[in-house]
């Protein structure tokens, strides 16, 4: 595509100088705004009538570093009961968007189900669906169900954040365009290779934003399961020190170990869209 | 008039179709012998593009029948995968899987369907990919190549699945004119080998040089039939004549 008047760029030093000094201005402005901004919060809060109060029950260093090993205990818990619902949930909202989809008539009690479920379920509290699983499965005293209320509580979450997942893979579903499975169904794939092959993939890469939003809620309403007191994960661990102590730092303490888990989960969510972006899309992600 | 002697590999016995109150085919009646190319034209909205779905069981048909290996196809409850099988479809958009890579979208029914292994489906993948020029995209993801590229693996992707008889729906429409020569000797190709096949189009001239028939649609209904010859240069139908002139004058512009 060169035409005959087409030649080498010629590098103007001043224009270079020009756009390097531009950039060196811009990092020092962001810089000083960001340090102003910070420390005049941080004079604020310093500052205020009850700062001594709450340093001393919510920041006491020492007494962090006491609960830090009952609060890394907890960690266990908690990273287990969000390891092991999250593929549940996947797989309990898929098939609940998918059901929803089905248009044969053969499907239509699944389909009312399903709708039911989302409505359902969605309306109520997890901290609701805790309490009354935590408490009223065990109580029943079913022959062959586990009896236990973290067991329960487990379950609840389950419960709650498959209705939820499941409204966001059916918004991913209905985003495939038709013609996709048209074209699945042409090259002879049955109607669940199509699903399967061609518009689950589609509709899972579209909606990971918000599934992960999704996981990162549950990771924290695992806290949940500490009201009906079966099993010490985090926040229980952090209740049990702080009501001795009447020291509130377990809670910081227990919070950074909440951010410690989330963000890592954020920054991967961003970077697989980013791979996706870039593997499928020509001009390497410009949307 | 068929091009030669043999059995019709697809018989259409007076197709009905309908959306709603709106009538689309009104009674199509067509034989498409072995090795024959039937190119239907006709204006925007005449049913070609119902015809080729319904055609591939994409859309039920109301009334009629859709004969294709001694059965009728469009027969309620009949095997819609067995004959969409050997029914291959190219779309006007592509439809190609964006979340596959060329090769992937061109291995996934011979995989999935034939049952063909992941080293037989990828060498015959390849092969083709290879025919049609397209061997070092193979890896490539459809969004990554240009419109003429795109439609070209759309055919190698019906094309793996070795049908009896391909169905083309104005293929070249979303191409830029450029890119509209390289998927045209696509099909030139095909002729060659003896596909069956039946392509809606605008390109008249192409139609001219590739069909061993022409049937121009109108109002849902076959107007008129037969060599292009005849059906292109001397119409006997005055509804075909206008048409031809229409697009002729819309060519001059």
């Amino acid at each position: 595509m060169t035409s005959a008047a087409a030649s080498a760029p010629v590098h103007d030093p001043a224009r270079l100088a020009a756009i390097a000094k531009r950039r060196r201005r811009n990092t020092a402005v962001s810089t000083v705004s960001t340090v102003v901004v910070l420390g005049v919060l941080a004079v604020v809060i310093v500052t205020s009538p009850g700062w001594p109060a709450v340093k001393e029950s919510f920041f006491d260093v020492d007494y962090a570093r006491e609960v830090l090993p009952d609060i890394v205990a907890g960690l266990r818990l908690t990273v287990l009961l969000f390891v092991t619902a999250e593929p549940v949930i996947l797989i309990v909202g898929l098939l609940l968007a998918v059901v929803r989809g089905l248009t044969s008539p053969i499907f239509t009690p699944l389909r009312i189900l399903s709708i039911a479920y989302a409505d359902v379920v969605r309306g109520i509290p997890t901290i609701l669906l805790i309490l009354m699983f935590g408490f009223g499965m065990p109580a029943l005293n079913l022959q062959g169900m586990p009896d236990s209320p973290l067991f329960w509580a487990w379950f609840a979450l389950v419960v709650s954040y498959s209705a939820y997942v499941a409204e966001v893979l059916r918004a991913g579903l209905e985003s495939v365009h038709p013609s996709q499975r048209a074209a699945a169904r042409a090259l002879g794939l049955n109607q669940y290779q199509s699903l399967r092959y061609v518009v689950v993939p589609q509709a899972v890469r579209r909606v990971t934003p918000p599934l992960l939003n999704d996981f990162i809620a549950l990771q924290k309403d695992t806290a949940l399961v500490a009201i009906i007191g079966a099993g010490i994960e985090m926040t229980r661990a952090a209740q049990i020190r702080a009501f001795t102590d009447f020291n509130y730092t377990p809670f910081v303490v227990a919070a950074c170990f909440y951010i410690l888990l989330t963000v890592p989960l954020s920054r991967w969510a961003d970077w697989m869209a980013q791979r996706q972006r870039r593997r499928s899309q020509a001009g390497g992600g410009a949307l | 008039m068929s091009a030669n002697g043999g059995a019709p590999a697809l018989r259409l016995e007076n197709v009905h179709k309908a959306y709603g109150d709106n009538p689309v085919l009104r009674g199509v009646s067509i034989d498409i012998a072995e090795h024959e190319v039937v190119a239907l034209i006709g204006s925007s909205g005449c049913g070609k593009s119902t015809l080729l779905r319904c055609l591939d069981l994409l859309e039920p048909i109301d009334a009629g029948a859709i004969w294709f290996e001694g059965d009728d196809i469009s027969w309620p409850g009949y095997d819609v995968n067995a004959a969409r099988r050997k029914i291959g479809i190219v779309f006007q958009s592509f439809n190609l899987f964006p979340h596959r890579s060329v090769i992937d979208n061109v291995t996934l029914a011979p995989l999935k369907v034939l049952g063909l292994g992941r080293d037989e489906a990828e060498a015959q993948a390849l092969e083709l990919l290879t025919r049609f020029g397209l061997a070092e995209k193979a890896a490539d993801y459809p969004d990554r190549l240009s419109g003429g590229q795109q439609q070209r693996v759309a055919i190698v992707r019906a094309l793996a699945m070795q049908p009896k008889i391909m169905l083309f729906d104005e293929i070249t429409s979303a191409l830029d004119p450029e890119l509209v020569g390289e998927v045209l000797n696509v099909i030139r190709d095909l002729k060659q080998a003896g596909l069956t096949m039946m392509l809606a189009t605008h390109e008249m001239a192409f139609a001219r040089e590739v069909a061993t028939r022409v049937a121009f649609l109108d109002g849902g209904e076959v107007a008129e039939i037969g060599p292009p010859e005849q059906v292109l240069s001397d119409p006997q139908q005055e509804r075909t004549r206008h048409f031809l002139r229409r697009v002729m004058e819309a060519r001059r512009l």
